[in-house]
């Protein structure tokens, strides 16, 4: 191969201490991943004590106007934002450490690979042609094009013998993006609908989708995500090369389609819930691999959790920071992301083949 | 990640007293074919429309020796644009020839370096607050102006993170991804906050066009490019060695660091006056080049034949998207066409080498 750029952790895989010490690292995620979920219930332009959360959550009908309301916020709005903060999370988390993982591309994520721009272009083509105004109407199309635009940069950067390059597949994503969003612009222009819905969907949010949307995403997200875990072993032998992989008995060819056909649904899915969210996958992947060390099997599901936490935090930290309004997970996210982006660039992390 | 191969054969030296240069009859005939081909385009540009005037007409016009009519059509209401588009092509193209050779990359270009994101994102902040300051700056300092700081601004930014004990281009280009990354999150946040009426008008902005330019910006553009060009082509002599690395352009007795400082510079400036001319247009800076690299035949882009592709691109572009559909589209859709396609060849090709 010569062209991974990971540096690679020797694996400890097999001490005792060390996976005792991997299970309470998982278990300490997902202990941050219930505060984030408890404090994302509780948190908002109307602030609720845990009681009055927990009251929201399971107390019968009340005749009490206040409790009422606190339960009609807790159930319409809290619930189903949290409830998309940690599925869109995991989903994005997840196919971040996938990608670079079948990539073997440090740089890799689901939202440079103009899966979002995808979207955001059937999205805005789906408004000014069939007039569509519900997200459940559109969702669908936005899941169609972020499949379509991933798997055209994805062949594109794999193509040939630049496939291991880092940069190969950053530019083919960069450039398909450009190319989808002066294509979505010209759309968008012409039609006041569509621009409408752009620039809310564009930013990449939580807020306002409901469980009609909600529960058919979650169920692409759970077939990417056993999928997912499916190829985790091939994986882990793919990563020394394909030819060591082949000589220990792995079919390439089909755990790639696998590993290519989870990435799509977690990034379809994922993007067509809450629109662009760029740089959770590949900032959870780094931190995870620093984690666990190269061992896939573990590696992902830290990245799967890391990003439900931290989407759901970026999208807390979104409604405190500008009262009364709100700013959206996506953009904070960015804003977080490409600084450790750029970090692990000035530090070495990716070298060019 | 050079595309073509350097021509073991050397071209014959031509030397005036102190002055030397290398004689290409090929380069020299492809560059006069080049000018003769914008001028035509220029002219064409000028001659279609609404009131359709003749070609020689056109042209005796732009020498002086036009009718009244003609002249009042040509110099008020057409020459403004198409001036608009020949600075603009131009300095896009130079700028982009400089960025690829800088950082030895045909796919490094303004837009992957964030300075056209940077620009934009400015543009975007004082079109949609609409308060006391950002109006008053609108007014003082005009928006172009603002956006050619945006723009030098994010060029500096992307430089300096970029710096570690030099600038290495893998390093620049992501770097660039990076910061584009974080400009195109506040732009997003800044539309969606924003009022729908305004969002239209930066919209429009963003995609690049070249509608409704006025003589006065028209005249800033033009100074600000022929400035830089000058400067551009004193300081080009210095750069060709160093096309054979670093070591030997400081054997050959040449500054490395603060030429290519100078050149990065003036590509950063030249993109932003193109920005704040006509808006972030996409891909002529990455076409541009490399076009004019295949049809000189040169190792690497040269400036003048990639200013002239640079200006035919965006003229011809312009005349398309203004009479070929029914609705008239901004020039960035049809160079994002065009550009799309282009990049993918790139890829392409670069990675079945």
């Amino acid at each position: 191969m010569g062209t991974t750029a990971v540096v690679e952790r020797p694996a400890t895989r097999g001490s005792a201490p060390a996976r005792r010490r991997r299970i309470a690292g998982l278990g300490i995620l997902v202990a941050l991943l219930v505060i984030a979920a408890v404090l994302s219930l509780a948190v908002g332009a109307r602030a609720l004590t845990p009681a009055e959360v927990w009251h929201g959550l399971f107390a019968g009908p009340e005749s009490d106007r206040r409790l009422t309301e606190i339960r009609l916020i807790v159930e319409t709005v809290r619930v189903p934002r949290t409830v998309l903060g940690i599925v869109a999370g995991i989903a994005l988390g997840v196919g971040g450490a996938l990608i670079q993982g079948f990539t073997r591309n440090p740089i890799a994520d689901t939202g440079l690979l103009g899966v979002n721009t995808g979207a955001s272009f059937a999205v805005v083509s789906v408004i000014a042609v069939f007039g569509f105004s519900d997200p459940f109407q559109y969702v669908w199309f936005a899941f169609l094009g972020a499949a379509v635009a991933g798997v055209v940069v994805f062949g594109l950067a794999s193509i040939g013998r630049g496939a291991g390059n880092p940069l190969t597949l950053a530019l083919a994503g960069q450039g398909i993006t450009v190319f989808l969003m002066a294509m979505t612009t010209a759309v968008a222009l012409s039609n006041q609908a569509s621009l409408n819905a752009l620039r809310f969907w564009n930013a990449g949010s939580l807020a306002g989708v409901g469980f009609d949307v909600i529960w058919p995403v979650t169920a692409f997200i759970g077939a990417g995500l056993v999928l997912a875990l499916a190829t985790l072993p091939s994986l882990n032998l793919l990563n020394l090369g394909d030819d060591v992989a082949r000589g220990l008995g792995v079919n390439i060819a089909l755990s790639r389609t696998v590993g290519i056909t989870a990435i799509t649904l977690l990034a379809g899915a994922a993007t067509a819930a809450c629109g662009p969210i760029a740089f959770l996958g590949l900032m959870v992947a780094h931190v995870a691999r620093y984690l666990t060390g190269p061992d896939y099997r573990w590696l992902v599901p830290y990245a799967g959790l890391l990003g439900a936490v931290v989407l759901l935090l970026c999208d807390i930290v979104g409604r405190l920071v500008v009262r009364p309004g709100e700013l959206d997970a996506g953009v904070l996210v960015a804003l977080l992301g490409a600084p450790f982006f750029a970090v692990l660039v000035w530090r070495g992390k990716f070298r060019s083949a | 990640m050079n595309v073509t191969e350097v021509k073991p054969s050397l071209p014959p030296g031509v030397r005036l007293g102190r002055v030397s240069f290398v004689w290409r009859p090929w380069l020299l005939s492809v560059t006069l074919l080049l000018a003769a081909a914008a001028f035509l385009v220029f002219c064409v540009s000028i001659a279609v429309g609404d009131f359709p005037i003749g070609l020689p007409q056109v042209i005796a016009t732009i020498f002086g020796r036009g009718e009244q009519v003609d002249r009042f059509i040509i110099m008020d209401l057409r020459m403004p644009r198409a001036l608009a588009g020949l600075v603009v092509g131009v300095a896009l193209g130079v700028s982009g020839a400089i960025t690829q050779s800088i950082a030895r990359n045909p796919l490094a270009s303004p837009d992957v370096l964030g300075i056209t994101s940077g620009a934009s994102a400015v543009a975007v902040f004082l079109v949609t607050v609409s308060g006391g300051t950002a109006a008053a700056i609108v007014n003082s300092v005009g928006l172009s102006a603002a956006a050619l700081a945006g723009g030098l601004g994010t060029g500096l930014l992307v430089y300096f993170l970029a710096w570690r004990r030099g600038v290495d281009g893998f390093r620049l280009i992501l770097i660039g991804i990076s910061v584009s990354a974080v400009m195109e999150a506040l732009t997003t946040w800044l539309l969606v906050t924003a009022d729908i009426r305004d969002v239209a008008r930066a919209q429009a902005w963003l995609v690049g066009s070249l509608e409704d330019r006025s003589w006065s910006e028209v005249w800033t553009a033009l100074w600000c490019g022929l400035v830089l060009l000058l400067v551009v082509s004193c300081v080009a002599f210095q750069f060709r060695p160093m096309h054979f690395g670093d070591e030997v352009a400081a054997g050959l007795g040449v500054r490395y660091t603060r030429v290519r400082a100078v050149l990065l510079l003036c590509a950063v400036l030249l993109a932003g006056v193109a920005v704040s001319a006509a808006g972030p247009v996409p891909f002529v800076a990455l076409v541009a080049p490399q076009v004019a690299m295949r049809l000189a035949r040169c190792p690497t882009p040269p400036m003048v034949a990639s200013g002239l592709v640079g200006a035919l691109l965006l003229i011809g572009s312009d005349l398309v998207a203004r009479t070929a559909l029914p609705v008239s589209l901004p020039v960035g859709v049809v160079t994002a066409a065009i550009g799309g396609p282009f990049l993918v060849y790139l890829l392409v090709r670069a990675n079945l080498r």
